[in-house]
């Protein structure tokens, strides 16, 4: 056994996620940068994802919410757009949509982002969004998996082994992204296991070699922050100055994110949590307080049959 | 198993002897991810594709296992695509492989009520009867008034443009020879108005630079194209521009993905582009941005015109010689100065032109799209002024023009406001000139237009102003439909074109061999081959039955006598003169304008073939078509009999689709298709085969083309499937020896060659296959020369010519794609140069000059007549030599620039199904008071036969819905994601609602005006099913063309869902009565 | 930009790259601000925090509530249980010692059984016993019940047999060490999710379910012992009742994360559980003692009150996750509190 920090290995940075978790030898650490900037909404992503993977059709409704009808990820939607039309303006960009007085009042539609500024005619922006499994540094599924079904790679991305899966549901709240689901009629849990099969032959995942735009980009983590960093500079000097990078930082609360986003807005706005924490950093608290709790169990009814008896 | 080994297998013990105690990686991964491979790898053999839906044509790697395909994905080689695929070709796995495709022959027997599945031979055999029972009833050999006619109406084609290079061949082959004129595809619908546009601007009729070509832009403009939504994969390239600093401006109705990657979006009122196009060249003239020394050499700018000519400046809107009686101009007033008029079209005599009405029929039939490929011009030497000043310089002509298209006008006609205008004018100027290129992209934006056509030609105007065409980063990109939409125009299912543009022969003006060549070619420029290239095209399709002493079969071809277009189809079908009907790959019941009429035809048929992968809404109105529900039709009344015969998809056929480049890629078949699936060529020939065994040994004249026809194919596999790259090799061409040609300049006219499209010489070259040539793009520079392969003669930039100097110098260090080669010389480059390789530019032809010697060294446009790209269109078009802005059919506004309200040649068309809103100002014409446009959206694929089936896709875009403004949504209470009625002088359909900022009210003619927009991919059948918009559009065309003006109609919009049954009809008819709307209504001139 | 010179391409850039946003707006067209549609009476909307069309971050918990809220129950009642028999046993109240576990054999029987119920692979559940993951409550759960659950087994049945005795006080030993166990992993087991209301309660919902299930095991002692065996399980009843409702109290403090359990189903199950504890308490107090009516009646009202509190627990949960307020908000502030 490699002399391990056993409190790294729940929270906080890590450097070496696939040597920790037992491949002493691991290529590098592989991930998604998504520059949502460059996304052009064609859901490609989503398409590819389904085919290779053979997820299914997931529900053929129409939901009113711009051009999004696959509302969230789940257990058959592993790569979801999100649409966002705000009245803000996109950098120095110029769209000249007009807008005319209305005196009925709005019809009931609420558009993210709306209420950040809510005085501005005529600017507009679609942002457009593709969500993914983050493949967190400290994974919340996976630490509270236990079949040992949920786990991480050698490329230190985190998978369901399908056929070990019994389908308990833990992972499923734990997940502090709202990406792992149940499906139903299976009754195991399903998401993006970054192409775990195709990463193994030296192949890119399917979504992102679809995308048109490269708005996906796959490739070693380090190298992807490099660029992700020079990235969001390049578009503050283009005068975006609300770009930003989320889920890029191995200090945050899941000790950062394999599948790494820069956005134009506040993760809110896209539905992503601002400041996610795993779980299970509490957890050595938690079994402290449980451990207590069944002591003062065993101590209060011993207490009860300790007194004179009646 | 020991306890050893169950020991190991315990993830536990991994845990307590190895490195991973926490059980989170390594012991816990299971024996089946220890196993796991990529089934990619495990594939037998991956099989080199191109993708099935649009006309980006991106590469695909099929992978088949156990002969079966088990994955498809994008090919990285391709230098078009990179191995990147959209939505749709993402799912073209499902589309081949998945439950929606039928695999079994299906009859529906006259007045039936169900399918019955049929033996496949069997239906091959009672369709070769229908054809030739039909044939035989219906067959003219003449008119009522005695011209050659040599064909029959009763049968008509539609479809092809999702069909290969090779299918479209034979259908127009045997079609033809059958007699049958009325052979029509999406070309018609789609991008006709370009083949007529760009040809007559510029010589060839297809779009003069290609995707890859626009990372070299400064400037992009995307007008009339949605280009991020309809072109995903290709927008790459605009995204690759953007790296490099270019700016992107997007123009349109409506906020679109496109708009939302675009560095300024101008929203536009649909149907008034030349205005904005229309100022913005006025912008150019007036503030001198014009690149000069291009203009003068390049264009027309200083030839005179006519004296005889009037401009709508002059007569309130139209342009002299108009007869408003019969529609129809004279263009006599619109030659150059200097040349006589009638020579242009050769024999025209009195006796025709009062026959046909002046020209009238001529003119109908579409003749603008093979002039479109650079067409009769002018034969005579023009005068010209080179200083520009002469006020009947092109040039001066043009800025009287366009004097009014100002940006006040744009603001008051397009609801633009002028500050934008301006904006857009600086950027597309600054981004012009010597040193900086500017591309405009369009697509159907522009084309479905009553002035379609002049659309595009004002943006050609604009682009050779601005000294754009021809050179690196510039052009205009036509960004075409279908994968091979334009291999169906190249190779044309179309009534009114033989392969390679060369138009169909009409009756009377084109009897002989001689007189047809001497109308339609030219005296100078590559028309002027005319002779070698079809004489050569009869020789492929009647081999040695033509001949010097039969005028090489020339009278088996079948005669036009005016439009023979699809909506002319539909009309003669709901008369009763057409009996049977191919669709081959069209959705005419969803994708066609007024469907109604479209399906009121077919129920009028003895007999419907429908050739698909699924039962799509053509191939099943009679069962469960809208006119079943509200009554308007009964099944067991209905006595069209019907067969569908199930499609074989393109990972099982080879053959090689034409793509919006230009550039020809060849697919190979990657399994044999199962059931009754065959591919459309094993139809066509082996229907070719069964008719001409029955007509075997007839001596009837009729039969000859038939039975003369060559028609020999080799065949392969267990189902006789032609070999596709035979018939590639016969349009390629052989010479006497049959050695494989190599280009079209080797082409003869004395029937010692062979070549069943001209400017698809060279295809086959060496006996090579090169549209299969696949060397890595990234082994090659941007221009890929050696991916596939390119018409014509492999040039991927059009007119390149025109990237050098008059000199032969780049006119710029940073814009340098071919130049003169003074030592060796020779034209020389990044492209293969579209000139005469040795010519150099100090050329000059004689007075005496003919054919391509009369092309001096500084005429890039060698297609022309007089080698310039036309400011001015002297001849070609029907409705004017300049763009006008005319208010589209159905308008709720007056045209504020002439008394003329619309295009006064449009065709309108007069049925009662076919009635129009009042327009302008004209009383009722608030009863319809938004401007409604349709396109697309990237998930779905035109009238939904390839995507509406499909799961991954059907989720994705699950409903018909309607984009309104929240202004607009106030105004009539429409509810988010709630439903909402929409009505025209037509049809009413329902969709629902989805409100948003991405469309905004303008302000048009001072008042407030609400566009709504709808995606039209929508029908009953499939998985996501709603009302067809098409319900509501109308038969209204250009009149070059004969496209449908889809893209901006007058409509009403109200809450809630649609009535059902009769009272559905009775809804439309209410508005009709409160509208006044009557058959006369929208018809006048 | 790219020059196309006659050596070729010079200053490309990959497409990724795309100046997104750098040209466009010049100061002749800055968008007018000011007046959003509405004109001059534009609401401003009320400050509901920003989310993505109202949709939850959080994968609301997929498992069913009779299933798992029945699984904490039963495992809380078999766990106090066997502390009770325990103590009965060595305290001689041979009955009580006997019912309590019998009951805690049953209990902890029908507990495994919701656990394998609920699975979506019941045929797999031996895959618990995969592997030993400290981080997950749920496998140091299946561990403690491949412990306990024969422990409070062998202790029943060598008690109902009166076989091996010795063994058998061994086994009632063990479970009795294993029990309180049993009862408050499950505490962990919520807390350990991104559900706010219960991550945020992780400090008190071991000591909530461990009262919870003093009750629960009291009441059933209450039910099944004579009057004479049952001070004790009546002072339990008691203890357990002020820990559940001091420890719930805290639990339900933790301001906007705590709403749920207050509102809507939740709030109603949770005041109709503390209504019927407070009550079992009460009647154990007083009338237990003295009739066996009141002991069946106090044992009856804690039973209730514990499976209600499991329900009501498991329903905040359930409406914590759906609203992204309760996810979204504390983020927020946390992240303006850190600057
Ligand atoms: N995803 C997808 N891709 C496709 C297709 C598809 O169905 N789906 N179809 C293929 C085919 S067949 C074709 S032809 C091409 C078509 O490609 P596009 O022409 O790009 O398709 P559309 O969306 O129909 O129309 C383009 C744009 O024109 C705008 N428009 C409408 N009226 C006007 C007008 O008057 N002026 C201006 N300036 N703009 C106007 C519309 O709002 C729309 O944004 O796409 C091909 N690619
Ligand atoms: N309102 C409105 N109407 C429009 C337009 C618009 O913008 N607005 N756009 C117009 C345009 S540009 C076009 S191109 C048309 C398109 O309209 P259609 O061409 O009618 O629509 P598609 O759905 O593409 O029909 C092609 C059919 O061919 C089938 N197919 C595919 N491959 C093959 C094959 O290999 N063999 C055979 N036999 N069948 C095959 C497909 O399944 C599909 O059903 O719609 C036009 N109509
Ligand atoms: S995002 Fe959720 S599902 Fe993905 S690794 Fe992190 S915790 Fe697991
Ligand atoms: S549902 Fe499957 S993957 Fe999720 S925690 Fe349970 S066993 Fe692990
Ligand atoms: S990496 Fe693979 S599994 Fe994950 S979203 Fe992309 S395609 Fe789907
Ligand atoms: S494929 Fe790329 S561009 Fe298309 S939606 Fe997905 S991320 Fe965006
Ligand atoms: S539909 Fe067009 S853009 Fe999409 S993958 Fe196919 S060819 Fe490429
Ligand atoms: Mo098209």
């Amino acid at each position: 056994m490699t002399d391990i920090d056993l409190k790294a290995m729940l929270y906080g940075a890590e450097h070496d996620v696939a040597r920790d978790a037992g491949y002493p030898d691991a290529p590098p650490r592989m991930g998604f940068f998504t520059d949502t900037s460059i996304c052009i909404g064609c859901k490609a992503c989503e398409v590819a994802c389904k085919e290779w993977n053979h997820v299914p059709e997931d529900g053929i409704n129409f939901t009113g919410m711009s051009y999004d009808n696959s509302v969230s990820l789940g257990a058959d939607t592993w790569r979801h757009v999100k649409f966002i039309e705000q009245p803000k303006s996109l950098g120095n960009n110029f769209a000249g949509l007009q807008r005319a007085p209305v005196d009925l009042g709005m019809p009931t539609l609420t558009r993210p982002g709306d209420e950040l500024e809510a005085d501005q005619a005529s600017e507009f922006r679609w942002l457009m969004a593709s969500d993914v499994c983050k493949h967190c540094t400290h994974a919340a599924c996976l630490d509270v998996c236990p079949t040992g079904a949920l786990f991480r790679t050698e490329f230190g991305t985190v998978v369901v082994q399908q056929d070990v899966c019994n389908g308990c549901g833990y992972c499923v709240p734990a997940c502090p992204y709202g990406v792992i689901d149940k499906r139903e009629d299976d009754g195991r849990v399903w998401k993006c296991t970054l192409c775990y099969d195709r990463l193994g032959e030296g192949q890119e995942p399917a979504c992102a070699k679809a995308c048109p735009t490269e708005s996906i980009q796959f490739g070693p983590l380090d190298e992807l922050r490099e660029r992700a960093a020079k990235r969001v500079e390049q578009l503050h000097e283009s005068g975006v100055t609300d770009a930003r990078l989320y889920g890029e930082s191995p200090d945050d609360g899941v000790g950062g994110d394999g599948a790494f986003f820069l956005l134009l807005d506040e993760p809110e706005v896209y539905g992503l949590p601002p400041d996610p924490v795993v779980t299970t950093r509490d957890l050595p608290s938690m079994w402290k307080h449980a451990a207590a709790a069944a002591a003062t169990l065993l101590a209060g009814i011993a207490l009860c049959f300790g007194g004179r008896r009646s | 198993m020991g306890v050893k080994t169950f020991l190991e297998g315990w993830p536990v013990y991994r845990q307590l002897t190895g490195t991973d105690p926490l059980g989170r990686g390594a012991a816990a991964k299971s024996k089946v991810s220890d196993n796991l491979t990529s089934r990619n790898t495990e594939a037998d053999r991956v099989v080199k594709s191109v993708c099935p839906y649009c006309a980006v044509g991106c590469g695909q790697n099929v992978y088949v296992k156990d002969d079966k395909v088990i994955q498809i994905e994008g090919d990285p080689d391709s230098p078009i695509s990179r191995g990147r695929l959209c939505p749709k070709g993402s799912a073209s796995l499902q589309l081949t492989t998945g439950e929606a495709r039928g695999h079994q022959a299906l009859y529906r027997r006259p007045y039936g009520t169900e399918w019955e599945p049929i033996d496949l031979g069997t239906a091959m055999d009672m369709v070769a009867e229908r054809v030739l029972k039909t044939r035989a009833e219906t067959f003219a050999w003449d008119t009522e008034d005695g011209q050659r006619v040599r064909r029959t109406l009763g049968i008509a084609h539609l479809g092809g443009a999702t069909l290969d290079n090779e299918e479209n061949y034979l259908i127009k082959k045997l079609l033809t020879a059958l007699g049958v004129v009325q052979v029509e595809n999406q070309a018609r619908i789609c991008h006709s108005s370009t083949v007529a546009a760009l040809g007559t601007s510029f010589g060839r009729g297809g779009g003069t630079t290609y995707m890859q070509d626009l990372q070299n832009s400064d400037c992009i403009v995307i007008e009339g194209s949605n280009f991020a939504e309809a072109h995903p994969v290709g927008f790459q390239w605009v995204m690759e521009a953007k790296a490099r600093g270019a700016k992107v401006i997007h123009v349109d109705p409506r906020f679109s993905r496109t708009s939302a990657l675009a560095d300024i979006f101008v929203p536009i009122r649909a149907g008034t582009d030349i205005v904005w196009l229309g100022a913005l060249i006025h912008y150019v003239l007036e503030n001198e941005k014009y690149f000069h020394d291009y203009v003068v050499n390049y264009t027309n700018a200083a030839t005179l015109v006519s004296e005889d000519f009037r401009d709508t400046e002059d007569l309130d809107g139209v342009f002299s010689g108009l007869d408003r009686d019969k529609h129809v101009y004279d263009t006599d007033s619109w030659q150059y100065s200097g040349v006589e008029a009638t020579a242009a079209s050769g024999s025209r005599d009195s006796q025709y032109d009062a026959r046909t009405g002046k020209g009238k029929s001529v003119a109908d039939a579409g003749r603008a799209e093979s002039h479109g490929h650079g067409g009769p011009g002018p034969s005579q030497t023009p005068h010209t002024d080179e200083t520009l000043q002469h006020p009947r310089t092109v040039f001066q002509v043009l800025k009287r023009h366009y004097s009014r298209y100002t940006a006040e006008m744009v603001e008051q006609v397009c609801g633009v406001p002028r500050e934008q205008f301006e904006r857009v004018a600086e950027l597309i100027t600054d981004n012009s000139n010597r040193d900086r290129t500017t591309a405009f992209a369009y697509a159907v934006g522009w084309t479905q237009h009553t002035v379609g056509v002049q659309y595009i030609r004002t943006a050609s105007i604009l682009q050779l102003l601005l000294g754009n065409i021809g050179r690196p980063g510039g052009g205009i990109l036509a960004l075409r439909g279908h994968a091979s939409i334009q291999g169906s125009s190249d190779i044309p299912t179309l009534f009114d074109l033989l392969p390679g543009y060369i138009p169909m022969p009409h009756a009377h003006l084109d009897e002989t061999l001689r007189s047809f060549i001497e109308a339609d070619s030219a005296d100078k420029g590559y028309w002027a081959n005319l002779d070698k290239y079809l004489i050569s095209l009869l020789k492929a399709w009647w081999g040695a039955n033509a001949t010097a002493e039969n005028d090489y079969a020339f009278d088996y071809l079948p005669r036009l006598t005016g439009s023979h277009s699809t909506y002319e189809t539909v009309q003669l079908q709901i008369e009763g003169e057409c009996k049977g009907y191919f669709l081959m790959g069209e959705n005419p019941a969803v994708g066609s304008a007024n469907t109604k009429m479209q399906r009121l035809g077919m129920a009028n048929l003895e007999w419907l073939v429908v050739r698909d992968f699924s039962l799509i809404e053509s191939a099943t109105w009679w069962k469960d078509g809208p006119e079943i529900e509200s009554g308007e039709l009964r099944t067991d009344e209905i006595g069209t009999e019907v067969f569908f015969f199930p499609a074989a998809s393109h990972t099982e056929k080879s053959g090689s689709f034409t793509n919006t480049n230009r550039l020809l890629q060849w697919r190979h078949a990657a399994v044999e298709p199962t059931g009754d699936a065959r591919s459309d060529l094993w139809f066509m020939y082996h229907l070719g085969k069964r008719i001409r065994d029955r007509l075997a040994g007839s001596t009837d004249e009729r039969d000859r083309p038939v039975l003369d026809l060559t028609w020999d194919y080799p065949t392969a596999g267990s189902q006789d499937e032609p070999v596709g790259e035979a018939v590639l090799a016969e349009i390629n061409g052989w010479d006497a020896e049959g050695n494989h040609l190599s280009s079209y300049e080797e082409l003869k006219a004395d029937g010692t060659t062979s070549c069943g499209c001209w400017i698809y010489c060279g295809v086959y070259k060496d006996g090579v296959n090169q549209a299969a040539r696949r060397k890595p793009g990234k082994e090659q520079s941007w221009v890929s020369p050696e991916w596939a392969w390119a018409w014509p003669a492999n040039r991927r930039t059009l007119y390149s010519r025109a990237s050098a100097d008059p000199d032969g110098n780049p006119w710029s260090p940073r814009k340098a794609l071919v130049w003169w080669d003074a030592d060796a010389q020779k034209w020389t480059g990044h492209d293969t140069p579209d000139f005469p390789p040795t010519k150099a530019p100090s050329y000059r032809p004689g007075p005496d000059a003919k054919g391509v010697d009369a092309i001096s060294g500084i005429d890039p446009f060698i297609l022309q007549s007089d080698g310039k790209g036309w400011l001015y269109t002297p001849v070609g078009l029907v409705d004017g030599p300049m763009p006008t802005h005319y208010e589209p059919q159905e308008s709720p506004f007056e045209n504020l620039l002439y008394k003329q309200q619309s295009n006064p040649v449009r065709k309108a068309v007069e049925s009662r199904h076919n009635r129009y809103a009042p327009p302008g100002n004209e009383p009722g014409s608030q009863v319809y008071p938004y401007v409604v446009t349709t396109y697309r959206v990237t998930e779905h694929f035109t009238a939904g036969g390839m995507t509406r089936w499909l799961p991954y896709l059907a989720e994705l875009q699950p409903a018909m819905f309607v984009e309104v403004s929240p202004e607009l949504a106030a105004e009539r209470k429409l509810q988010n994601a709630g439903w909402a009625t929409i009505v025209t002088a037509r049809g009413v359909i329902e969709a629902r609602v989805l409100v948003t900022d991405r469309m905004s009210p303008l302000t048009v003619g001072g008042r407030t005006m609400h566009q709504i927009g709808m995606p039209y991919h929508w029908g009953p059948n499939g998985l996501t099913t709603g009302d067809a918009f098409n319900e509501l559009s109308s038969i209204s065309l250009d009149p070059n063309v004969s496209i449908q003006e889809v893209k901006a109609l007058a409509a009403d919009i109200r809450p809630g869902r649609r009535p059902r049954g009769a009272a559905r009809l009775r809804y439309v008819e209410g508005f009709q009565r409160r509208a006044g709307v009557t058959a006369s209504t929208g018809q006048e001139a | 930009m790219t020059d196309v010179t006659k050596d070729g391409l010079v200053g490309e850039r990959p497409g990724r790259e795309a100046m997104i946003g750098a040209h466009g707006t010049t100061e002749r067209l800055r968008p007018r601000r000011g007046k959003r549609r509405g004109g001059e009476q534009l609401m401003v909307p009320p400050a509901e925090p920003v989310s993505y069309y109202g949709k939850p971050v959080l994968n609301r918990p997929v498992w069913s509530a009779g299933d798992i809220a029945g699984y904490l129950f039963t495992g809380g009642l078999a766990g106090a249980s066997s502390v009770v028999a325990a103590g009965a046993e060595l305290t001689g109240r041979d009955t009580l010692a006997r019912s309590a576990k019998v009951t805690a054999l049953g209990a902890i029987s029908v507990s495994a059984g919701l656990l394998v119920h609920d699975l979506g692979r019941p045929d797999r559940f031996y895959n618990m016993l995969r592997v030993f993951k400290p981080t997950s409550p749920m496998s140091v759960g299946s561990w403690l019940l491949a412990g306990y659950g024969p422990a409070a087994g062998v202790a029943a049945l060598t008690d109902v047999t009166g076989l091996f005795p010795r063994i058998g006080r061994s086994a009632t030993l063990a479970a009795a060490g294993l029990g309180p166990a049993v009862a408050s992993y499950t505490g962990v087991l919520f807390a350990d999710t991104a559900v706010p209301a219960w991550h945020e309660a992780y400090r008190e919902l071991p000591f909530v379910f461990v009262g919870s299930a003093t009750i629960a095991a009291s009441g059933l002692g209450l039910l099944a012992a004579p009057l004479a065996e049952n001070a004790p399980v009546r002072r339990s009843a008691v203890l357990g009742a002020l820990v559940e409702l001091a420890a719930s109290h805290r639990m339900e403090g933790h301001g906007l994360v705590s709403e749920p359990y207050a509102e809507a189903k939740a709030g109603r199950l949770l005041r109709a559980s503390k209504a019927l504890t407070v009550a079992g308490a009460f009647t154990a107090a007083t009338l237990a003692g003295r009739s066996r009516l009141g002991a069946a009646a106090a044992g009856g009202a804690l039973l209730a009150a514990s499976a209600i509190t499991r329900f009501g627990i498991f329903q905040a949960g359930l409406q914590s996750a759906d609203d992204p307020k309760y996810t979204l908000r504390p983020q927020r502030d946390r992240l303006q509190s850190r600057g």
